[in-house]
C-alpha cells in the first residue's frame, strides 16, 4: 500500500458524519477516480466504496448520532487510487469486521463486502491522536 | 429521491427515481414492505433510479423476503447498469427477477 503524498493528492474532503451528506462526496470522489486513470465503471465501484465506508463510520461509528467528522482523502500514485479515511469514532477491532456470506440472503452487512470485493487492498488502522483511519487501494484497470 | 405507485387487483408498480441511499432507504423500505401484499406482484420500476447502495439494496432484498413469505414475488424492472453492477457485485442479480421494461413485467406477473 502507497503512503499518501501531499504532492498526489487530488481532492480532500472534510464532512459532518450526517447521513445526508454523504452525497455530497460522490461527484468528487468520481471525478478524482478518473482523473487518476480509473475507467468510469471502475470510478463508480470506488464511488461505492467509499460511500459504503462513510456509512459505517456514520452507522456504527458514531451510532448515528450525528456528531463527528470524516476525512476523505484521495491521491495519485503511479498504479492507481489512494483513499484515506479518518474519523474520530472509538477506535474498531478490524478482527470483528465481517460481512455476511452471499448465500445467506437476508437485509444488511453488505456494506464492507462492497469495499472489499471493489478495492484490492484495504487496511484498518488506529489513527494517530486518536479514531480509525482507513486506506483502500485501487489499482488502475488494465485498460486504462 | 421520490416514489410514486400503482396498484390493481394483482400487481403493484412501485416506481422509484434518485438515489437509494442510506438517507432515503427508511422511506423507501416503508413504502415497499407497505405495498407487499398477500399473493400480490410487486414491480420495482427503476429506469430512473441514479444510485443504490447497501442500504438500498436491503430495502429490496426484506420486500423480497416478505413478498416470498406472503406466497407473492417482487420483481425489479428497467435497471439501469449502474444498479444492475451493484447487484451483481452482491451476486443477486440471480435472486431477483429483473425484467427490461413494465411491459414483459407485466405480462410475466398477469
Amino acid at each position: 500500500m502507497p503512503m499518501a503524498d501531499r504532492d498526489n493528492v487530488l481532492i480532500q474532503i472534510q464532512l459532518p458524519a450526517e447521513v445526508d451528506r454523504i452525497k455530497l462526496v460522490r461527484p468528487g470522489v468520481e471525478a478524482a477516480a478518473r482523473m487518476c486513470g480509473l475507467s468510469l465503471p471502475v470510478a463508480r465501484d470506488v464511488v461505492l466504496a467509499i460511500d459504503e465506508a462513510c456509512q459505517n463510520i456514520i452507522v456504527h461509528g458514531y451510532k448515528g448520532q450525528g456528531t463527528g467528522e470524516i476525512d476523505i482523502m484521495l491521491s495519485r500514485h503511479e498504479d492507481g487510487l489512494l483513499t484515506e479515511i479518518r474519523d474520530t469514532a472509538p477506535r474498531i477491532d478490524p478482527k470483528k469486521i465481517v460481512h455476511r456470506a452471499l448465500s445467506d440472503l437476508q437485509p444488511g452487512k453488505l456494506g464492507t463486502y462492497f469495499m472489499s470485493k471493489i478495492m484490492d487492498r484495504l487496511e484498518y488502522l488506529p489513527a494517530p491522536g486518536g479514531g480509525n483511519l482507513l486506506r483502500m487501494f485501487k489499482r488502475k484497470d488494465q485498460s486504462s | 429521491m421520490s416514489e410514486a405507485m400503482t396498484n390493481n387487483a394483482n400487481r403493484s408498480v412501485i416506481h422509484l427515481s434518485g438515489e437509494i441511499d442510506l438517507e432515503h432507504a427508511p422511506q423507501i423500505r416503508k413504502v415497499l414492505l407497505g405495498a407487499v401484499g398477500q399473493g400480490c406482484w410487486i414491480l420495482v420500476d427503476m429506469a430512473e433510479v441514479t444510485y443504490i447502495d447497501s442500504s438500498g439494496i436491503a430495502c429490496l432484498i426484506e420486500a423480497l423476503q416478505l413478498a416470498r413469505k406472503n406466497g407473492a414475488d417482487l420483481g425489479l424492472v428497467a435497471v439501469n447498469p449502474q444498479a444492475l453492477r451493484v447487484l451483481e457485485l452482491a451476486r443477486l442479480d440471480t435472486v431477483f427477477s429483473i425484467f427490461p421494461d413494465l411491459t414483459s413485467a407485466v405480462r410475466k406477473s398477469a
